[in-house]
């Protein structure tokens, strides 16, 4: 599954969500769409409870929150759509915008910053070419800052997918980033 | 009900159990500062205006949320409750377009009065705002968020007044806002426009359309009336400005609509001094409407209908009446219609 | 005779560490050999030395740390099948301070056992606790024995469990819920982390424990969507006690009923919580509500609710199995049991480690964790991450108990215990704190949502030799008027790092505002990095690998940094073979 800790779409400084673009997905096979999350509120017996769990399996299933989906998903909890909206911001893990297929994740926690987590990210911003919460052009790459990855005695550390790599250097990084490369 | 005793200022204060500390003060007539509180809607405890201190345990306390216990003391205006509501006011002011002269709750503005009261000039904390681009699209209301004090009124009266849930917090921590889903334009949202969220709005975020730069609020004259549009018969005050309404607002405290109203009600005043409106009966008179005296239309209708029943019979006649009118009224009207006229021809302009 | 184990720590960590390939590695090199059986384990703790594995022949038991694929042959040859102890691999020796001085409670099985085979856990007292609580002892004597216990709330306020549950037992209502707090989000934490994956059943029998004595049939562990792994073992050991009857319905054949469901937070250090928590289990957003009425009347879904965090669960079953008694015999009179750390930093053995509480922070820093690495000198400790404070060297000898470190102007907190040196600034430390709380506050109360901006506005300020002497006060005003007023526990916290700092160390603040200096040499916008002619040797390395080009000279001419484009990112001073670049 894809998630973050920290910098959702919505985070100081950064972009707010464009309309135009989530209008355009409209058209984006909304039926199809439709019927995934029909299929996935159905899988929830009890809706009480049910919109985070709902948006985690949306996200799982799209790799971001698509508006039609979302839109759906309010329908079919009978939640306010502008909660589910709410909720989607709320929470770091969910993302409005398409992501890349690898997901960097440069840990910011305590024993990193002080290890050089810092020289990390600006060395993957350099690699990469986006600044952290950014998306590489080619879809292959989201860098974004984690809080904490709880792997302080390895840090500094980093994250790709669902695999950590610790006490790196901008070297050892460089060629860890290389087995991701299309 | 069961009364407990509580201390507020050194004054015993005997209140039903089951009251806030907020409401024990109210009944003395304490005046405790508040932003987000409003008795209409769920209370959130979220501006920490409202702070007071518990004697007993040294503590602040927020006397919207906490529940008054018997033997509590309170001290609402210690010199600790007094700092804590600076740093507060300050800190909002520091988020806050101080543009009071341009804004149309200059004079009528909570933070404003709270920010005097607590001899607060500007903010001592300049720094990143949060910044909204000016939303006057729809026809109604203004939505400026660079005066939001994000104190969710209007996200709950939205959600629990008309149930229409168009808007909700987005994001979180310091880039919170209130935002329609995807930040849609209102009108493309579940939005009724019913307008209570401009009601409750402490601040200049939300203000009518029609209002701006009609008067200043220690200008207008209020005047309690009832609302023309339906059969509720909504409680409302008229804002009056040099003989011409400029505004309406609901009011709480008084049958049927406590203070609700609705997009008609709120903001469909426009009407009253349009040139085009009817201040008189009009009678057709060869071929052209002319002016006429209530007695004169009232003898002629009743000439007319009478003529008509005696010459076709009462078949001929029919009754319509209208949503604007009372119960009572439109009751009184089908029985007229069926004795006087001696029809059942009689309808009504919701069914067309 | 006993087969013997060879136990590979597959935590999170040592997975990071490179355990799968050493798993493969033993997996290779065992193939085809009886009498030795090869396992995942949990974390030991040892973090500095993983890839750590623990050979356990003849009823020894050796933990070899820092592993590789290399090392795997000759451990084999000589450990595993031959009768050596190979001992320059040894992580630890139980002798060693860094394991004599800890206490082993919660973590007992943590690191020495398969956490997703039951039977092990089983073989080690599991679920005994939950027996003895179903077939001899009523609701009302497991809450009296958990009051007995002393055990206060491991989540960081110490509220005491017993009481908690006495709450819930005595509210009215038919339906109750069981919620476990597993959102463990402060920085430089992981110890509810290495509980889930290492003793995954130690804090489902916790929890089943506490439905049977304040009359619940259901619970929720909520936890963070960042441990794919934890959710993992959490899920398999659902499964197999569901199997094995020790969850669902009629448990044990007692009647009692309970089932366990696992929410996975989204994201949100704020729904640890527990107002936020329970309002994102019901599928709302993580914004806190006013306290009272506190969960214990009115909780999830408006039914009484039981919170309590991982460690204050895992620690139920052996308070059950062996007794109050015996528990509350261990630290001090008003902080009973042990407490679970995870020590990071500056420090030799960084680590997950398990203490008596009453212990001092010396002996933690300097016994179990072995001292500052290069020599350098002990500056504070901050203790309860960011909803904490720091603890200076003057009070090294502060025992760890709840209402020492309150009084101290730090917290127990989780359990995180990050080490500081000279070369760590305060000013610095308090804003990496602020600024995480900051990001993470959910926006609803004035005091956190406005004022924690405001305060890491200040700091950013110092930070960058722009402060102002009022700016001191400022800090103060706010940070006691956030404590003062916030809606929750994060907001009423959160200037802590900062009050504590400048309790102690103001100077350094002063430092950074009236000499625009920053004594630790951490501040970056403070340093500048200068090429020492004299040493330089005009090798034009140091111009290569600067990346803002701001470094000039070509070979053999003389190099000068421009310090309008200097970055101070430390690359020419880590790249210079002959040291000659210096920051000040």
């Amino acid at each position: 599954m894809e998630w973050k800790i920290e910098g959702s779409p919505n985070e100081q400084g950064g972009e707010k969500p464009k309309v135009g673009r989530q209008l355009m997905e409209k058209t984006l096979e909304q039926e199809n769409c439709r019927e995934k999350v029909e299929e996935i509120v159905a899988s929830f017996p009890e809706k009480k409870g049910a919109l985070i769990p709902a948006l985690q399996a949306i996200q799982e299933e799209f790799g971001y929150l698509p508006r039609p989906a979302l839109e759906v998903l309010a329908k079919s909890l009978r939640v306010p759509f502008s909660t589910v909206y709410g909720v989607a911001t709320f929470y770091a893990q969910f993302h409005l915008e398409p992501r890349g297929k690898h997901i960097v994740r440069v840990c910011m926690g305590t024993a990193c910053h002080v290890r050089g987590g810092k020289k990390l990210l600006e060395t993957l911003e350099r690699e990469l070419g986006v600044e952290a919460g950014g998306t590489t052009e080619d879809l292959n790459f989201t860098l974004e800052e984690v809080a904490c990855i709880g792997a302080c005695g390895l840090a500094p550390a980093v994250m790709v997918d669902d695999e950590t790599f610790g006490r790196l250097t901008p070297d050892k990084l460089t060629e860890v980033l290389d087995q991701y490369r299309q | 009900m069961a009364q407990i005793t509580v201390k507020i200022n050194g004054q015993e204060v005997k209140i039903d159990r089951g009251k806030s500390l907020l409401q024990a003060c109210e009944q003395i007539g304490v005046d405790v500062p508040t932003l987000c509180y409003h008795p209409r809607v769920a209370i959130a405890g979220a501006c920490r205006l409202c702070m007071v201190e518990d004697k007993k345990s040294g503590q602040l306390v927020a006397s919207c949320t906490l529940e008054a216990d018997e033997g509590m003391e309170i001290e609402t205006e210690s010199p600790r409750v007094v700092e804590a509501r600076k740093l507060v006011l300050d800190l909002l002011l520091a988020s806050h377009d101080v543009d009071c002269f341009a804004c149309e709750r200059n004079g009528n503005c909570r933070l404003q009065d709270y920010a005097y009261r607590y001899e607060i000039e500007r903010t001592s904390f300049p720094g990143e705002r949060r910044e909204f681009p000016l939303d006057n699209q729809n026809p109604f209301f203004e939505r400026d968020y660079n005066r939001c004090i994000q104190c969710g009124l209007c996200v709950r009266a939205c959600h629990e007044i008309p149930q229409a849930g168009a808007i909700d917090f987005a994001n979180r921590g310091f880039s919170s806002e209130i935002a329609t889903p995807f930040n849609v334009p209102l009108e493309e949202s579940t939005c009724v426009f019913c307008g209570m969220c401009v009601e409750l709005c402490p601040v200049g975020a939300l203000v009518p359309k029609l209002d701006r730069f009609t008067g200043r609020p220690w200008e207008l004259e209020k005047v309690k009336t009832t609302c023309a549009y339906c059969g509720v018969g909504c409680q409302i005050e008229l804002n009056i400005n040099d003989g011409r309404v400029v505004g309406i607002n609901g009011y709480e405290d008084c049958k049927p609509n406590y203070g609700d109203l609705c997009v008609k009600g709120k903001f469909g005043w426009d009407y009253i001094h349009h040139p085009d409106r009817l201040t008189s009966p009009l009678i057709r008179k060869e071929g052209k409407l002319v002016p006429a005296t209530w007695e004169e239309a009232l003898d002629y209708t009743a000439q007319r209908l009478k003529e008509i029943k005696e010459g076709f019979g009462g078949e001929a006649l029919g009754g319509l009446t209208s949503a604007k009118c009372t119960n009572e009224e439109n009751y009184l009207f089908q029985k007229f219609v069926r004795t006087a006229l001696a029809t059942h021809n009689i309808d009504h302009c919701a069914r067309l | 005779m006993e087969p013997t184990r060879v136990l590979v720590g597959m935590g999170t960590c040592g997975i990071a560490a490179g355990a799968r390939k050493v798993m493969e590695a033993f997996e290779k090199g065992l193939e085809g050999i009886e009498g030795v059986e090869l396992l995942p384990t949990g974390c030991v703790g040892l973090c500095e030395k993983e890839v750590v594995a623990e050979v356990q022949k003849n009823g020894d038991k050796t933990i070899y740390g820092d592993l590789t694929t290399e090392k795997v042959e000759r451990l084999i040859e000589e450990a595993i099948l031959g009768g050596d102890v190979i001992e320059e691999w040894i992580a630890a020796r139980p002798e060693e301070p860094i394991l004599a001085k800890q206490e082993r409670i919660v973590l007992e099985n943590c690191g020495h056992i398969n956490p997703e085979n039951m039977e092990e856990y089983l073989e080690r007292g599991g679920y005994k606790g939950l027996e003895k609580a179903l077939k001899e002892m009523s609701p009302d004597q497991v809450v009296e024995e958990v009051k007995i216990s002393g055990l206060r709330g491991r989540g960081g306020g110490g509220f005491p469990a017993g009481l908690k549950w006495q709450f819930a037992r005595e509210a009215p209502g038919e339906k109750k819920y069981v919620v476990c707090n597993a959102d463990e989000g402060d920085p430089g934490a992981f110890m509810d982390r290495s509980i889930k994956e290492g003793d995954p059943h130690a804090l489902l029998e916790g929890m089943l424990i506490c439905g049977y004595a304040i009359g619940s049939d259901e619970g929720y562990i909520y936890v963070r969507a960042e441990y794919p792994l934890a959710i993992k073992r959490l899920k398999i050991a659902m499964q197999q006690a569901e199997k094995s009857g020790y969850l669902g319905e009629n448990i044990l054949g007692t009647g009692f009923n309970f089932k366990l469901k696992i929410k996975e937070g989204a994201g949100a250090f704020v729904c640890g919580e527990e107002t936020a928590l329970l309002a994102s289990i019901e599928g709302r957003m993580g914004r806190p509500r006013p306290r009272p009425p506190y969960p214990a009347t009115r909780g999830l879904w408006n039914k009484p609710t039981n919170i309590n965090n991982v460690e204050t669960y895992a620690n139920i079953p052996r308070i059950i199995s062996r007794g109050g008694e015996k528990f509350a015999g261990i630290g001090t009179e008003k902080s009973t049991g042990t407490k679970v750390f995870a020590l990071t930093g500056k420090i030799n053995n960084t680590g997950l480690i398990e203490v008596p509480m009453g212990i001092s922070i010396r002996e933690i820093i300097y016994d179990i964790g072995g001292g500052i690495p290069d020599g350098r000198e002990f500056k504070a400790v901050q203790i309860g991450g960011p909803s904490g404070g720091c603890i200076p060297a003057h009070l090294l000898d502060l025992p760890i108990d709840y209402d020492s470190l309150v009084e101290s102007g730090a917290i127990m907190g989780s359990g995180g215990l990050v080490t500081m040196d000279e070369e760590t600034c305060m000013v610095d430390v308090a804003w990496f704190f602020l600024n995480f709380t900051q990001k993470e506050s959910c926006g609803k109360c004035t005091p956190c949502r406005e004022g924690t901006k405001r305060m890491l506005e200040i700091l950013e300020r110092i930070k960058a030799g722009r402060g102002e002497p009022e700016d001191i006060e400022k800090l103060k005003f706010l940070g006691r008027n956030i404590v003062d007023t916030s809606l929750c526990g994060l907001g009423q916290t959160a200037p802590n790092p900062v009050l504590s700092t400048l309790r102690f160390f103001e100077d350094e603040y002063m430092a950074h505002i009236e000499e625009q200096s920053c004594p630790a040499g951490a501040c970056t916008d403070l340093l500048r990095y200068e090429i020492v002619q004299e040493d330089c040797k005009r090798c034009s390395i140091c111009v290569k690998v600067c990346p803002a080009n701001a470094i000039s000279g070509k070979p053999k001419e003389k190099h000068l940094i421009n310090q309008d484009l200097c970055t101070k990112c430390n690359a020419c001073l880590e790249k210079c073979p002959f040291d000659a670049i210096v920051k000040k």
